[in-house]
């Protein structure tokens, strides 16, 4: 990793802006998955709009260019630039040097092939090297094992667990903190150069 | 983790933007009967520019005491009408319900019941509530019975509450208890 | 039917008028162990005129965002702190509690053990939650105990969370359950 490595750029994904004009009508088709805005938020799945898929893009970019404590990038294909996902560092606190990660890759028909990971591998580098943060959390909800299994292979570590913290389809749920550190990261990263099993 | 929280048998719900639903509802409302069955208001003939503003100021609240949605046929996918919730008391788990087909030719076939089937799952498993409630007019024997079908319990009347066409008319309450609606065995579908 | 859920033993819980409040805070916001104690932010005093603001802009929302109280002694009526709600309670039944004792002189004299006892039985009884939930700082020992006395069990650290006087420290996370308040000794 170098000063002219670049950061937003992967194999198969790339990480870029919001398209104001395409994505709204694709996010808004991955709003009508509950499934995945249980996954992604604590607060009633509910579907929206383009019309409020584009309030909500405007009101993001606002905020990450005045808040200067979130990141939210889009995921896209590297060959038609179509979007997949989105991934963003959010509750940054700069003084302590933290934030929280979430990504998801929209549509099920998008997931296993590799998206989700290089995306998770590019957001740790610019975390780490380019806003130093200490740390990252990422909460996970206990219905969500697949979640879970991403996060615990990039290193992630299960720190808390809010018993019962979720109710949903009639039945209580653990919410779950992880969190990586940096020092953490640097390890695995050098075990991989050396060749080393992850 | 079912993903198909609000599809049912014959009917989806989904998020509109304002202009759709403003086509829809200036349309609908120049339709009196339907006015009559669904609202205690005089009818206004508005717009679909004035609806499609009154929808974008909706937009703009936050609320946490209602939700809104359109029903779409599953087959055709065409916006036959609308459901919501109001009056929706967070920390008492209980809410309003409230349904119209603007559609005539989707009346009387189960498009209503169906989508007040997947309402009802969205508000306890979703939602968490405890208990759904509704208010229907006396001469709306039609809605009557598909509150029935749908496991909504009389729960009294509101007596001569309307007049109309030089009559007084009842309003009807009915409810839905979440232990009701378990053992309905609505829990898989 | 509690008519005095928002009186224990010690202290009452209350809202007042924004700048009554704003004013005490004020003063305690220019305690920069208190600041530490209380918020991972870094310690900034604000201004009364910005506290006042604040408050008042909470208790216009309805419901509100912050269910926030002062705490004021039964013996003397002396404001010593405040206490509050946080979070989205709906649909999940769980709220975030936070606290903080702005008066020294009132440290260690139970005042907070008693001012989370009553904020518990509204968030069970009034607000009908499932689960309240905190998280507090490693280096915050005296709380930590008095939670554990409210009934909160540890649920797991952030570790490494905060970095302060050249060194990190874990954020504790805690919760309570409505079976384990219901099976407590309520008084």
């Amino acid at each position: 990793m170098s000063i002219d490595t670049q950061l937003f750029e992967g194999k198969l994904i790339r990480l870029a802006p919001i398209d104001h004009e395409k994505d709204p009508e694709v996010e808004s088709r991955w709003t009508h998955d509950l499934s995945l805005s249980r996954a992604l938020w604590r607060k009633p799945a509910m579907p929206l709009s383009i019309a409020q898929m584009k309030k909500k893009y405007e009101a993001i970019e606002k905020e990450v260019d005045e808040s200067k404590r979130l990141f939210h990038f889009t995921i896209r294909g590297r060959e038609d630039d179509r979007l997949v996902g989105f991934v963003r560092i959010e509750g940054i606190e700069w003084t302590h040097g933290i934030g929280s990660l979430k990504l998801a890759i929209g549509d099920p028909v998008e997931r296993g092939k590799g998206y989700g990971s290089e995306a998770l591998q590019l957001i740790l580098c610019f975390a780490f090297s380019e806003l130093n943060l200490y740390r990252l959390s990422a909460v996970v909800s206990e219905d969500n094992p697949g979640g879970l299994k991403f996060f615990n292979r990039f290193g992630f570590v299960e720190e808390v667990r809010r018993r019962k913290a979720l109710l949903r389809d009639g039945q209580t749920w653990d919410s779950i903190h992880l969190g990586l550190l940096r020092d953490e990261w640097l390890a695995r990263n050098l075990k991989e150069e050396d060749g080393h099993e992850k | 983790m079912k993903n198909d929280l609000l599809a049912g048998e014959l009917v989806h719900l989904t998020a509109e933007n304002p202009e759709v639903m403003a086509k829809c509802f200036s349309r609908w409302n120049q339709d009196t009967e339907w006015l009559r069955l669904l609202d205690t208001d005089p009818p206004r003939l508005l717009s679909a520019k004035k609806w499609k503003e009154w929808l974008e100021k909706d937009l703009e609240k936050d609320t946490t005491d209602g939700i809104f949605f359109a029903i779409r046929t599953l087959e055709g996918e065409t916006l036959i009408g609308f459901i919501g919730l109001f009056d929706l008391y967070q920390q008492h788990g209980d809410t309003l319900v409230t349904i119209a087909l603007g559609e005539r030719k989707f009346w009387g076939n189960g498009y209503g019941t169906d989508a007040m089937r997947v309402m009802l799952r969205y508000a306890f498993n979703e939602l968490n509530l405890r208990r759904v409630g509704l208010i229907v007019f006396e001469y709306n024997p039609r809605a009557i019975r598909s509150y029935e079908k749908a496991g909504f319990v009389p729960e009294g009347r509101v007596r001569g509450a309307m007049l109309r066409d030089g009559k007084r008319w009842d309003f009807l309450y009915m409810g839905i208890l979440r232990e009701e609606w378990l053992a309905k065995g609505n829990m898989t579908s | 039917m509690d008519t005095n859920l928002l009186h224990g033993s010690l202290v009452r819980l209350a809202v007042e008028e924004p700048k009554i409040n704003a004013e005490a805070y004020a003063l305690w916001n220019r305690d920069s162990e208190f600041m530490r104690l209380l918020d991972a932010e870094p310690a900034y005093p604000p201004s009364v005129k910005k506290l006042t603001e604040l408050i008042q802009k909470d208790q216009e929302k309805d419901p509100p965002p912050f269910y926030l109280f002062a705490i004021r002694t039964l013996e003397g009526d002396k404001l010593v702190g405040y206490i509050g709600l946080d979070g989205e309670a709906f649909p999940h039944g769980e709220l975030f509690v936070g606290i903080a004792i702005g008066e020294r002189e009132a440290w260690g004299k139970g005042y907070g053990t008693d001012a989370m006892k009553v904020i518990l039985r509204y968030a069970f009884q009034e607000l009908n939650l499932r689960r309240v939930s905190l998280d507090t700082f490693e280096y915050n020992p005296r709380a930590i105990r008095s939670y554990e006395k409210a009934g909160f069990v540890y649920e797991g650290r952030a570790r490494e969370f905060l970095f302060r006087e050249g060194r990190r420290w874990d954020l504790i996370f805690m919760g309570i359950l409505r079976e384990e308040w219901l099976a407590r000794d309520t008084s």
